[in-house]
Parts: C-alpha cells; sequence; structure tokens
C-alpha cells in the first residue's frame, strides 16, 4: 500500500524579553537554582500577574511576518494541571482567542520550487520550571517558570520529514530575522512537538496522529519523523494499526532512533481552560499595532532581493539568507566593497569549510570586513584565488590584517610587465623547439608555456597578465 | 473603644499605650477568638507601631504567618506586603493580629477555621457571620479600632451586620487585591470594617488607589470621600419590595422602620422588584468555585505550606491536598472542577456568565432612577454554632449580599436595630460603581437618623 505522510508542528518559542510575561524577573539563561523568582512566578499566595507588553509587541511583529491576522483583542485563560514545576498549578496560556491566527510559511526545495505551508495559530503563555532528578530525590528549578512562549502551530501540510525540517528551518530563520526569540535548540529556547499521522494515498481524511516529544535537532526531527512514519505503516500493513496507533504522546530515544509511548490514551488530559480573571482581555492600542507591524526584511525578500539587485543565482540567495547571521556577513562584505558572487562563494564554501570545532558565522575569527578585504585582494589581482585560499588559512589561526598576512606569506603577484616579460623571454630562450612547433600549428602548447612561466615565478605571477603578454609574444 | 477618626489625632506616646491597652484586653476576651492568636495562645502579631489595625488571615504582612484560615498553611511566613498593608503603613495606621476567618473565606459563619471558632460578642452561642467573623467580633468586642476584611459573596458586609459594626466593600478594582489570598479573583475585593459609617469612609479612603502590580486595579485617581462626606444630601433610595418578602419578619420590621427614617430624612424611597435571589446564588456558586478551584491548586505542597509524607509525586499531591483541605474548601474545589470540565462549561460556566450580566443589567436599570438601593444584609440575625449542617442552607445566608459582588458594585452594611435576642441587625445600602461618595453620605444620614 501507498502511503501519505501528514504531519504537523507546534513549535514553541522563548521570546527574547529581558523580563518574564507575568512579572519583572529576568528571564537570563544559567543562574543559580532558584535565584530569578519572586512571589508572582514562584505562585506565592496573593501575587498576581501583569502582562509584559513586550511579548505582545513580538507577537504582533511575528504575526506580520508570516502574514497573519493579529488579533486586536485576545485573551489569557487558565490550563489547570498538577505537576511541580508548575507553580499556579496552572499555565497562563490562550485559548479561544489567541493573539495571532492564520498566517503561513513558504518552504523552498533544492530544485526552486515552493510551498505553503499554513500556520493555523499562535499564542502566548508562560513557561514552566524544571525537575531535576539526583536518584531517588527531584528538585525544582523555578527560574524558567514564567518565561514568555510563543506557541506556533502549524496545519498538518507537511507531507515528508524533509519538509517539516524545511519549514522548522524557515520558522526558525523568521524568528532570528525579527529578532524576537534566539531560538536556540540546545538551550531550549526552540521546541519543537511533532504530530505524525499516515494515509492512503488518494484519501483526504485524518488518520490517528502520535505526538512526538523530545526533538531537540533538526537531524533528530528528521530521524524521528521517519521512524514514526515506518512504525505505522509497517502497523498498517500487519493489520495491527488500531491496536498500535493510538492518540498519545511519545518520547523520541536518540540513543535508541525509536519513539516510545509516553502516557496512554486512557489519560486524554481535561484542562479545564477559563479566562483568567486576574488578566484583563488583552486590547492592542493602534498605536502600538502600527509600530510593531513595521517589521526588518525577511529571508525570503532578502533572497529575491539579492538575486535581482546582485544578480546572483536564486539556490546561492537560498544559502545566504538561511539564517540571519550569514545573511548579515553577506550584507556587510558587499557593504565593504567586495563582489557578489566572488562574496557568496568565499562565505559559503571557502570560510564554512573553515568553520570547525564549535566555531560559526557569528564567533568566525575571521569577520566580514576581513573576508570581504581579502575577496577585494583577489579582485583587484594583487594574489590569486589560489593563494587566497592559503591566506584565509592563515587568518583563521592568525589575528593579523589581509594585506601582512599576503605580505608574510609572499604571496603578492607580480603583475609588473616588465618583469613578467622577462621570465616569458627566459621560457621561449629555453625552449626554442616547442616554440617552433607552436607557430607551426600546434596551439595546444600555449599552457605548456604558461605552466613554465608560473613554475619560474614560483607562482606569484598573475595568471591573467601571464596569459596576455604570452600571447603577444609567442604570436609577433 | 476610641474611633479610628480620634485615634488618627492621638500623639505618637499615646498610641503606643493604646497598642499595649488592647493587648490586655485581647487577652482578656480570649475566650471571643476574633484574633487566631487568641486561638492558638500566641502573642498578637505586629508589624511597625502605628494605630493598630486588625488584619485578616488573607491579607499579607511581611514576616507574619499568613494562612487563610488553613490548615495547608501552615508555617507559611509571607515574604512581603500587600497593598493596602503598604497604604495603611504610609497613613500612620500599623497591621496589628491576624483575625480569625473561614477556610480560604468560604463560609458564612466563620466556623470553618482551622484555628476554631470566633464567638459572637452580642451573644455567645451564636456565629459571628463569615467569612471575615474575626474581624467584625474584634470590633464589635472592644478588641479592635478597625480591621481588614475581604468580601467574595458578603463577606465582610455579612459578619459586620452580625456583630453590629460597619462592613464596606468597594466596587471591584477600587482596592488593589494585590497580596489578598484569592479565593475568586472576578469577585474579592478588601474592605474596612469599623465602628462607624465615618471610620469606614477613612479607612477605605486610606487603602483604595490604583496599583499597577493588579491588572484588574481601576486605573483612575481616588478622589477622597471622608473629607467631604455630606449626610444632609437627599437622594433617591429604591427598595428591593420582593427581598424584604424573603427576610424574616424581625428583620424586615427593622428594614420598615428603617426606610420610614429615611424618608423623614428628606431621601425619596421607591420599590423596585429583583428576580428571584435564587439564581444569584446558583450563578456565585458557579463563578466563585471555578475561580477558587484554579486558584487553590498552588496549594500543592511543593514549594510552602504543608507537604504530606508520601511516597510519589501523585500522592504527594493527593494527600497533601486531602489533609490540608477543610471539607467546605474541598467541597468547592469539586464543585469548580465539575462546572470547568469538558461537557459541562458551556451549561454552568458559561451559562453562569451569562446570567452574571443579567444580574448587572438588573442593578443598572434601577439606577437609572435611584442614587441608592437599600436591602437587607441577610436574611436573619445570627444564628447558633452548628444549627446549620446542610451546607445549601449555610449558602441562604449570603442571598442579598452576592449579587453585589457579581455586578462589582460598592456596598455597606450599617447597623439598624436589633432582635429579640439582642442580636444585631443590619442594612445594606449599594450604590453604583465609583459612586462611593453616594454610598457614604446616604450611610451617614441613616447612621445619624437612627442614632
Amino acid at each position: 500500500m501507498q502511503f501519505e505522510v501528514v504531519i504537523g508542528l507546534e513549535v514553541h518559542a522563548q521570546l527574547n524579553t529581558k523580563t518574564k510575561i507575568f512579572c519583572s524577573c529576568p528571564t537570563s539563561f544559567g543562574h543559580e537554582p532558584n535565584t530569578n523568582v519572586c512571589s508572582v512566578c514562584l505562585g506565592l499566595p496573593g501575587a498576581l500577574p501583569v502582562l509584559n507588553k513586550e511579548t505582545v509587541k513580538k507577537s504582533i511583529a511575528f504575526g506580520t511576518a508570516i502574514n497573519a491576522k493579529v488579533n486586536k483583542k485576545s485573551i489569557f485563560n487558565r490550563k489547570n494541571y498538577f505537576y511541580p514545576d508548575l507553580p499556579k498549578g496552572y499555565q497562563i496560556s490562550q485559548f479561544e482567542i489567541p493573539i495571532v491566527e492564520g498566517g503561513e510559511i513558504y518552504i523552498d526545495f533544492e530544485d526552486g520550487s515552493k510551498k505553503r505551508i499554513g500556520v493555523t495559530r499562535a499564542h502566548l503563555e508562560e513557561d514552566a520550571g524544571k525537575n531535576i532528578h539526583h536518584g531517588s530525590v527531584s528538585y525544582v528549578d523555578l527560574n524558567r517558570a514564567g518565561t514568555p512562549l510563543l506557541e506556533i502551530v502549524s496545519e498538518p501540510d507537511m507531507r515528508s520529514s524533509e519538509e517539516a525540517v524545511l519549514y522548522l528551518k524557515k520558522l526558525h530563520a523568521i524568528l532570528r530575522y525579527l529578532d524576537i526569540s534566539d531560538a536556540n535548540m540546545q538551550e531550549g529556547s526552540f521546541r519543537c512537538d511533532a504530530n505524525v499521522s499516515i494515509r492512503p494515498k488518494g484519501e483526504t481524511k485524518l488518520y490517528t496522529r502520535a505526538e512526538i516529544k523530545n526533538l531537540n535537532s533538526f537531524k533528530f526531527i528528521q530521524k524521528a519523523i521517519d521512524y514514526e512514519v515506518e512504525r505505522q505503516s509497517n502497523a498498517w500493513e500487519d493489520g495491527v494499526y488500531e491496536r498500535d496507533v493510538v492518540q498519545e504522546t511519545r518520547l523520541y530515544d536518540t540513543e535508541k532512533n525509536e519513539t516510545r509511548s509516553m502516557r496512554g490514551k486512557e489519560d486524554s488530559a481535561e484542562y479545564r481552560y477559563f479566562p483568567d480573571p486576574d488578566l484583563l482581555p488583552v486590547v492592542i492600542p493602534d498605536d502600538m499595532m502600527s509600530e510593531c507591524t513595521k517589521i526588518p526584511e525577511l529571508p525570503d525578500q532578502k533572497r529575491d532581493r539579492f538575486v535581482s539587485e546582485h544578480g546572483i543565482k536564486e539556490y546561492d540567495a537560498n544559502v545566504i539568507t538561511s539564517s540571519v547571521e550569514m545573511a548579515r556577513f553577506y550584507e556587510a562584505m558587499i557593504s565593504a566593497g567586495a563582489g557578489a558572487k566572488m562574496s557568496v562563494t568565499w562565505l559559503t564554501v571557502e570560510l564554512q569549510g573553515r568553520l570547525v570545532n564549535g566555531t560559526n558565522i557569528v564567533t568566525s575569527p575571521v569577520d566580514a570586513i576581513k573576508l570581504a578585504s581579502l575577496v577585494k585582494r583577489i579582485e583587484d589581482g594583487t594574489i590569486s584565488g589560489k593563494a587566497g585560499k592559503d591566506v584565509l588559512d592563515y587568518l583563521m589561526q592568525n589575528s593579523i590584517d589581509v594585506d601582512e598576512a599576503i605580505e608574510k606569506l609572499g604571496l603578492k603577484q607580480v603583475s609588473d610587465d616588465g618583469a613578467i616579460c622577462a621570465i616569458i623571454d627566459e621560457v621561449i630562450g629555453a625552449h626554442g623547439n616547442k616554440v617552433v612547433e607552436y607557430n607551426a600549428g600546434k596551439v595546444q602548447l600555449f599552457g605548456f608555456f604558461v605552466g613554465q612561466v608560473m613554475k619560474q615565478s614560483k607562482g606569484s605571477a598573475n595568471p591573467n597578465k601571464v596569459n596576455d603578454l604570452l600571447k603577444q609574444k609567442l604570436d609577433s | 473603644m476610641i474611633t479610628l477618626k480620634e485615634a488618627l489625632k492621638l500623639p505618637k506616646e499615646e498610641i503606643s499605650n493604646l497598642r499595649a491597652d488592647l493587648k490586655r484586653v485581647i487577652q482578656e476576651k480570649k475566650n471571643i477568638g476574633a484574633y487566631v492568636e487568641q486561638l492558638t495562645c500566641k502573642p498578637i502579631s505586629e508589624y511597625g507601631e502605628g494605630i493598630p489595625v486588625a488584619i485578616k488571615d488573607n491579607i499579607q504582612v511581611t514576616g507574619w504567618e499568613v494562612t487563610s484560615g488553613s490548615n495547608i498553611l501552615q508555617g507559611y511566613i509571607a515574604p512581603y506586603n500587600a497593598t493596602v498593608i503598604d497604604n495603611i503603613l504610609k497613613n500612620g495606621l500599623a497591621p496589628f493580629g491576624r483575625t480569625n476567618m473561614d477556610e480560604f473565606a468560604m463560609g458564612s459563619s466563620t466556623e470553618s477555621s482551622f484555628y476554631g471558632k470566633t464567638l459572637n460578642p452580642h451573644n455567645l452561642k451564636c456565629v459571628p457571620g463569615g467569612s471575615s467573623g474575626g474581624s467584625a467580633a474584634a470590633v464589635a468586642g472592644g478588641m479592635a479600632i478597625a480591621a481588614l476584611g475581604s468580601d467574595t459573596g458578603g463577606s465582610i458586609r455579612q459578619p459586620a451586620a452580625f456583630c453590629g459594626c460597619v462592613g464596606m466593600k468597594p466596587t471591584y478594582g477600587k482596592v488593589s487585591r494585590y497580596g489578598l489570598g484569592a479565593y475568586s479573583s472576578s469577585l474579592d475585593q478588601i474592605g474596612p470594617i469599623t465602628q462607624n459609617v465615618e471610620d469606614a469612609a477613612i479607612l477605605y479612603d486610606i487603602i483604595a488607589g490604583h496599583e499597577c502590580r493588579d491588572s484588574t486595579s481601576a486605573n483612575i485617581v481616588h478622589v477622597k470621600v471622608g473629607e467631604s462626606l455630606n449626610p444632609d444630601r437627599k437622594m433617591t433610595i429604591a427598595v428591593i419590595e420582593n427581598y424584604l418578602e424573603d427576610a424574616s419578619l424581625e428583620v424586615k420590621a427593622k428594614m420598615i422602620d428603617a426606610i420610614k427614617v429615611l424618608e423623614k430624612e428628606g431621601h425619596k424611597i421607591i420599590y423596585r422588584n429583583f428576580i428571584n435571589s435564587k439564581y444569584d446564588i446558583a450563578t456565585y456558586y458557579v463563578i466563585a468555585t471555578a475561580e477558587a478551584s484554579a486558584n487553590l491548586s498552588r496549594y500543592d505542597g511543593v514549594r510552602y505550606g504543608n507537604r504530606a509524607p508520601s511516597d510519589n509525586l501523585k500522592e504527594m499531591f493527593r494527600k497533601s491536598r486531602s489533609d490540608g483541605f477543610g471539607e467546605e474548601v474541598k467541597r468547592r474545589i469539586l464543585l469548580g472542577t465539575f462546572v470547568l470540565s469538558s461537557g459541562y462549561y458551556d451549561a454552568y460556566y458559561i451559562k453562569a456568565q451569562k446570567a452574571r450580566h443579567f444580574i448587572k443589567a438588573q442593578y443598572e436599570e434601577i439606577f437609572k432612577e435611584a442614587e441608592l438601593i437599600f436591602m437587607p444584609v441577610t436574611p436573619t440575625t445570627a444564628f447558633e454554632f452548628g444549627s446549620k449542617s446542610d451546607p445549601l442552607e449555610m449558602y441562604l445566608s449570603d442571598i442579598y449580599t452576592i449579587s453585589l459582588n457579581l455586578a462589582g458594585l460598592p456596598g455597606i452594611s450599617v447597623p439598624i436595630g436589633k432582635d429579640s435576642k439582642g442580636l444585631p441587625i443590619g442594612g445594606q445600602l449599594i450604590s453604583k460603581a465609583y459612586a462611593e461618595q453616594d454610598l457614604f453620605d446616604g450611610a451617614m444620614s441613616l447612621e445619624r437618623a437612627l442614632r
């Protein structure tokens, strides 16, 4: 049987506000347990929540970016459940009326085609704390409790794990471009749950979905979905679909590469949502709305602009704009006067290839200005492309100016006509018989002469000059 | 007992004498059990050195054990002051003693307190009312100059009526709830319980005002009412005729006397009717318990308060809460949990919200013709301990008080006489939202005329 895969994703993105969503505690990461807490986020008797306006502003920007409806009036609800990391015994979240509804995100395939993925809603809520288990004792750290989250729920529009990852990467890029979330998967500021189901190809109804949690890298998301699809397909083929595929939460085990049932179907949650009487409905004033709908250029717009203004290939533009850091790096290179095509190659191939052992585009020892200087030296013929690679190697290890590095490595090209002509004369003199053959019509010998000249100059001669001058000499 | 108005004129040394005298009286009248300290044989809780004000055990005072009358909060020390506490401290007053209350303010007799009974100073066999029974008994028993209480469905006005003092519930949002242990967030308000109307106005002026830490606090400048009290104003007062019929004969008789007095004072009396108060009761017990079921979830034994020894997480939650909460609190949590459950939410919670709007509209209709509404506070005078074993019967003692909370309106309970057994009877005045000046002017006129 041919199956179609149906995937919907829920992403919890921590908003990068300075303070928590309902109190003034800092949201900073990695402090001593229970130090960034107060009466409100500890859920002490009598403490009341007050909404942090910044979270609303960031939500408006997000809604604008995904072409969604931003609700002028939205409501906070209480979602009731007991857990030690949930201080009040309820989470303040949005339910019937979220702040953002009905958006879209476009994903781009390598072949240049695109697909629209619907975004059902995005709502504001508070994060819980963390439970830490040491043997038989469990501890609760509430530093994270009350950190603002934007929960972004997609339509079940993805048909493969590849599409799911493309969607997540685009969503990640949008959050970073807007600078509304650090979206760091390792630190947990970008968390994803995947709803996965299958159906016989051609059918339109939705079958039972499993919700997979604990997905903390793009690679694992893809693997977990692939595993789950296979599990469900096998169950179907084996005639045990009804028994084995139930609506449930499954946890992905990264070591064993499998998903496991977390809790049974009978535990279907009863959250008893109702409007939080401690908070008024969120009504966005007109001036805030118009201020926050002015958003920076997004990846798709940037890509289109790079293609039309810089004349680079769409594929390259997609690579460059896939992260805001890369796009900023590229733009800084262009501003510093480097050419577009060369910048693309030197950024995406040469520099990227040298970023190893945890260094990345932001922590790179060679910044955009330096890489642009290097590119300009290649473009103005000071060094050859090949020598440029050596210079870049050297720059990765040594904190030194580009021109100094060229000087130090002795890679400056000889572009002086007189010096090159002298070498050419020497080479022609030494290979008189080859010159005769060349003049007799064996034009492929031209490469041999170029090689000899380059060899004599120990590679420092400007190859373009060598070509031009050699041609003049031989053909005269 | 010296009034609050008089106390505010005292020099500093005399205030410390006053505090010492009060401590002696509190010790002497220990049997009343108005203060938690009287019931637990501990020295009276103090903070600062100002004019002493008794504080209900659900209002946070830094360094005090604040327990909402519950076992589950035994040993919990509040680390911060409620807004009202900061406000009284700024005005030369100081929190002085924790008054007894129904557990988590759920009750009408103060019998559900973990600490035991508070007696009605007018008749020791009778309840003081509730849930702010300790605050009312302390004022009525000469053990406090004034007190703060909280009112969710009548918890200030009803005990004030039972104990023969003045109790006032402000407009929802006029007094910050920041630091008030929540029962039902959309209904709770802190208010004064005092010896007379003027003191109530003075204390109300001190605690009222906008608080940015409370999102439901009204963002308007507070205009003091105490400085411009005018008992000579003539107003139109609507009497709710069908409510008179539901009251006991003695309550009804005193109400009719009071109406005559008001008329003689030059007020215009008109008669109107309300829908049967059984709808108020139903609406209130759906909304209040729904909110309470979530508000009380934080008492889980994880971070503070009582934690029952247990082997696993589920058992810890279950046992801590089963052991920590009393019967009435558990009943209301169960009821609230039920009305919010899927499949029942629309039939109960949503319907109750609609009824709430209807009740509010009913008040607005009457306020088109009248500045004030006059009705009894309670259908009967204080009842004897243990006489209301059926919780539903107990809920009926709130029939005249809860609609006000549902509508968010201000109201005041003023003594209008006593029954044949010498138990006080209260009359209730209600004004439009934020029209506390009308409320106090009318209450002062009534009080003066009856004196």
